[in-house]
C-alpha cells in the first residue's frame, strides 16, 4: 500500500464536490421537513432528476439546461407525493417509500436509450484571484459552479427560515398545524410548495451525480444517496449550517475510502464500500439528539 | 366544491374494495403507458396478467407463481406486523441477504457430508441470520432512539456489498475456476430446497410462507400480541395504558420479520437460486413492501397481492421476451400500484362530499 500516493488537498477539493450532490437533495428535504412533511421519496426524486437531467443535457447540449430539466423533474414527482400526501390524506411513510420504488422504475425507463453515452463536460469555475491562493485555492475556489449553488442554497435557507416572514410562517406550519390552521395559514398550500422545492432540490443532487461526478447515466446510480440525505438532515437537527457539516462529513468517508481503494489497502474493497453507510448509522446514533418539528410525519385535515 | 369528511369508522366496503380499484387503475395507467410506448395495450395486459394463467405454455409458469410469491408472501406476513404496529422495517432486502449467507454457511460448511439434520439446520441458521440483521435498527431504535427507517435501509447497502464479498471470497466454490459464486446447493442433497412434488413448484418456503399465513391469522385475530399490535398501531397512549411495551414492541415486530425475511433468503438460495451469487438479490425485500400494503396488511390479503404481484413479475418477463417490453417497464407498474392503492385509500377513512363545504 502507498499512503503518499493520497495528496491531501486534491482529497479535500474532491470531499467538496462528493457533498455537493447529498447537500442538495438535503437542503431541499429539510424544507420539507421544516414545514411538517416527512418525504422518504427523496432516492426516487433524486435519481428521476438525475435522468431528466442527463436526457436534457445530451439532447440540448447545455448542463445549465440539464439541472433545470431535473429540477422540474424532480419537483414533478414531488408534486404526485404533495397530492397524495396533503390532498388524498395518505401514509407519508408508505407514500414516500411508493415515491421511491416509482421513481426507480421510472428513470430506469426513461433512461433506457442513454447508456453509455457521455454528458456535455461542465467545466470548472477557476474563480480569478481566490482560485490563485495557494492550498485553499485549489480546495475551494476551483470548482464547477453547482459546489457554489449548493452553498449559497444552504446560506438561502438559512436566511429564509430565520429572516423572513415567509420561514416563520413555514416553521408554524411544521411545527403546529392546527394552530397555523387558526392563524389563517394556507397549510396545505405551504406544504406542497415546500414538497415541490424539496423535489427540486433532490432532482438538482441526483442531476449532479449523472452529469458532474460520474458522469454518465448508469440504473440505480444514485446507490442510497437520497438516504444519506435525509439521515443528514436527522444528523444535523434540522439546522441548515449543520447540514454543511454531515455532508462534508460523509464527502469525506466517500472520498476517502475510494483513494484508500486506489492506493491498495489490503482491506478488501467491498468492505471499504460499506464504510460510508455504516459510518452514517454510527453518526445517527450519536446525534439523534435534535428535536424534530413537532407537526412532522401527521396528517393534516381542516375539520370545521 | 369537494370536501372531506371523516368517517366515524373506517368503511369496512371499501377496505375490501380498494386494493381491486387500484388494480384496475393501475391496468388502466398501464395501459396508456404501454400504447406510449408503442406496444398494443390490450395484449400487453393480458400477457401480463392472464397469460402466465390461462396461455397454452401455463403448464411451465404456474410453479413459477409459487417460486415467486412464496418470498414475497414470506417477507410481506413478517413486514405487516411491523408496519400495523408503527415499526418501519424497510431494510427486508438487507435481511433476506443475511438469511441467505448464513443458511448456506452452515451448508456449505458441511460439504459434502451427507445427513438429514443439515438442512434443519441451516433453516435455523437463516431465520438467525435475519433475525440478528433486524435487531441492529431494533436495538439501536430502542437505546438509543435512532430511526429504524433509515438503519435498516442502510444495512441493506452493508448486507450487498457482504454479499458481493462473499461471493468473491470466502464463499467461492473451490472447483469454480475462478468464476464468482458459490458452490450449487441444489445439487448437494442434503443441503437442497428441492421441490416436494415434481413440476409443482412447490418448496418448503412455499410451505413455510404457508404456515406464516395461518400463524399471522391466528395471531393478529386471537392472540393477545396480536391485540397489542393493533392497539399499538391505532393509539399509541391507549396501548401504553393496556400495559403494552414500546420497546418490546419494536424488538418483536423487527424480529419476526426479520426472521422470516431470513428464511426466504434461504429458501432461495438452497433451491431456485442455488448459490450465493453476487446479483442474489432481485429486490424482493422491497417489492414485499407493496404486497404488505396491498394486502392491507391482512394475512389473507397477503397471500393474494403476494400471487398478484408474482403475476406481474412472470407476465413481465414473458412480455419481455415476447413483445420485447422494457423490463422497467414492469418495476414502473409496481410502484403504480402501491401509489394508487394509497391514492384511493382515503375512501376507506373519509366520505367525499359534493357541493358547498361550508366554512372550512
Amino acid at each position: 500500500m502507498d499512503l503518499s500516493s493520497i495528496n491531501p488537498i486534491l482529497l479535500l477539493a474532491s470531499l467538496m464536490v462528493a457533498a455537493t450532490p447529498i447537500l442538495l437533495a438535503a437542503i431541499g428535504e429539510l424544507i420539507v421537513e421544516r414545514a411538517g412533511v416527512l418525504n422518504l421519496g427523496v432516492e426516487g426524486m433524486m435519481i428521476t432528476g438525475a435522468v431528466c437531467g442527463f436526457v436534457v443535457a445530451v439532447s440540448t447540449g447545455s448542463p445549465w439546461l440539464g439541472f433545470i430539466g431535473a429540477a422540474i423533474g424532480g419537483a414533478f414527482l414531488a408534486l404526485l407525493f404533495g397530492i397524495l400526501t396533503q390532498y388524498l390524506l395518505s401514509n407519508q411513510v408508505a407514500t414516500g417509500l411508493a415515491l421511491t420504488l416509482f421513481g426507480l422504475g421510472l428513470s430506469a425507463l426513461i433512461g433506457q436509450g442513454y447508456i453509455g453515452i457521455k454528458a456535455p463536460s461542465f467545466p470548472d469555475w477557476h474563480i480569478p484571484l481566490l482560485g490563485d491562493i495557494p492550498i485553499i485555492g485549489p480546495i475551494v475556489f476551483q470548482h464547477d459552479p453547482m459546489v457554489y449553488v449548493g452553498l449559497i442554497l444552504v446560506a438561502a435557507t438559512w436566511w429564509f427560515l430565520h429572516k423572513t416572514q415567509g420561514g416563520l410562517v413555514l416553521r408554524a406550519v411544521g411545527e403546529n398545524h392546527d394552530a397555523a390552521h387558526a392563524l389563517g395559514y394556507k397549510v396545505t398550500r405551504i406544504r406542497i410548495l415546500a414538497i415541490m422545492f424539496g423535489g427540486a432540490c433532490a432532482g438538482l443532487g441526483g442531476a449532479y451525480l449523472s452529469l458532474v461526478r460520474v458522469p454518465q447515466w448508469t440504473e440505480g446510480m444514485t446507490a442510497g444517496a437520497g438516504w444519506i440525505a435525509l439521515a443528514i438532515v436527522v444528523f444535523a437537527g434540522w439546522k441548515p449550517w449543520r447540514l454543511l457539516l454531515g455532508a462534508y462529513l460523509f464527502g469525506g468517508m466517500t472520498v476517502l475510502q475510494l483513494n484508500l481503494q486506489a492506493a491498495g489497502l489490503a482491506i478488501p474493497v467491498e468492505y471499504l464500500s460499506m464504510s460510508p453507510y455504516i459510518a452514517t448509522i454510527v453518526v445517527l446514533v450519536i446525534m439523534s439528539a435534535g428535536r424534530a418539528p413537532r407537526s412532522l410525519g401527521r396528517i393534516f385535515h381542516a375539520s370545521r | 366544491m369537494i370536501t372531506l369528511e371523516k368517517r366515524a369508522g373506517p368503511s369496512k366496503a371499501w377496505a375490501l374494495a380498494t386494493p381491486l380499484v387500484a388494480v384496475a387503475l393501475t391496468m388502466f395507467v398501464g395501459g396508456i403507458l404501454f400504447a406510449a410506448l408503442g406496444k398494443n395495450p390490450f395484449e400487453t395486459i393480458r400477457t401480463i396478467f392472464l397469460d402466465p394463467l390461462f396461455s397454452e405454455f401455463a403448464w411451465f409458469y404456474r410453479p413459477q407463481l409459487l417460486i415467486k410469491g412464496a418470498p414475497l408472501v414470506l417477507i410481506a406476513i413478517g413486514l405487516s406486523f411491523g408496519f400495523r404496529a408503527g415499526v418501519w422495517n424497510i431494510g427486508a432486502e438487507g435481511q433476506y441477504i443475511m438469511g441467505a449467507i448464513c443458511g448456506a454457511a452452515v451448508g456449505l460448511a458441511f460439504h459434502p457430508m451427507e445427513s438429514r439434520l443439515i438442512f434443519p439446520l441451516m433453516v435455523l441458521a437463516g431465520a438467525f441470520g435475519g433475525w440478528a440483521w433486524a435487531m441492529i435498527p431494533g436495538v439501536l431504535r430502542v437505546k438509543f432512539g435512532t430511526n429504524e427507517i433509515l438503519v435498516s435501509l442502510m444495512l441493506v447497502y452493508v448486507a450487498e456489498q457482504l454479499l458481493a464479498s462473499m461471493a468473491l471470497g470466502a464463499m467461492r466454490n473451490p472447483e469454480g475456476m475462478g468464476f464468482p459464486g458459490s458452490r450449487n446447493l441444489a445439487q448437494y442433497p442434503s443441503a437442497a430446497n428441492l421441490e416436494l412434488i415434481k413440476d409443482s413448484g412447490m418448496h418448503w418456503g412455499v410451505v413455510a410462507a404457508l404456515i406464516a399465513v395461518i400463524f399471522a391469522y391466528v395471531t393478529l385475530s386471537r392472540h393477545i400480541f396480536g391485540f397489542q399490535v393493533r392497539l399499538a398501531g391505532q393509539s399509541p397512549r391507549a396501548a401504553n395504558f393496556a400495559g403494552v411495551n414500546p420497546a418490546g414492541m419494536i424488538l418483536i415486530c423487527l424480529g419476526i420479520s426479520g426472521a422470516l425475511a431470513g428464511l426466504a433468503g434461504l429458501f432461495e438460495v438452497a433451491g431456485p437460486a442455488g448459490q450465493i451469487s453476487i446479483d442474489f438479490n432481485v429486490g424482493y425485500g422491497f417489492t414485499a413492501i407493496i404486497v404488505a400494503f396491498l394486502g392491507r396488511l391482512h394475512p389473507i390479503g397477503i397471500l393474494l397481492a403476494g400471487g398478484l404481484m408474482a403475476l406481474t413479475y412472470i407476465g413481465g418477463e414473458i412480455a419481455q421476451s415476447n413483445l420485447g417490453l422494457p423490463g422497467a417497464a414492469i418495476q414502473l407498474l409496481q410502484g403504480m400500484l402501491l401509489f394508487f392503492l394509497l391514492a384511493v385509500d382515503m375512501l376507506t377513512n373519509y366520505r367525499i362530499k359534493f357541493g358547498k363545504g361550508g366554512t372550512v
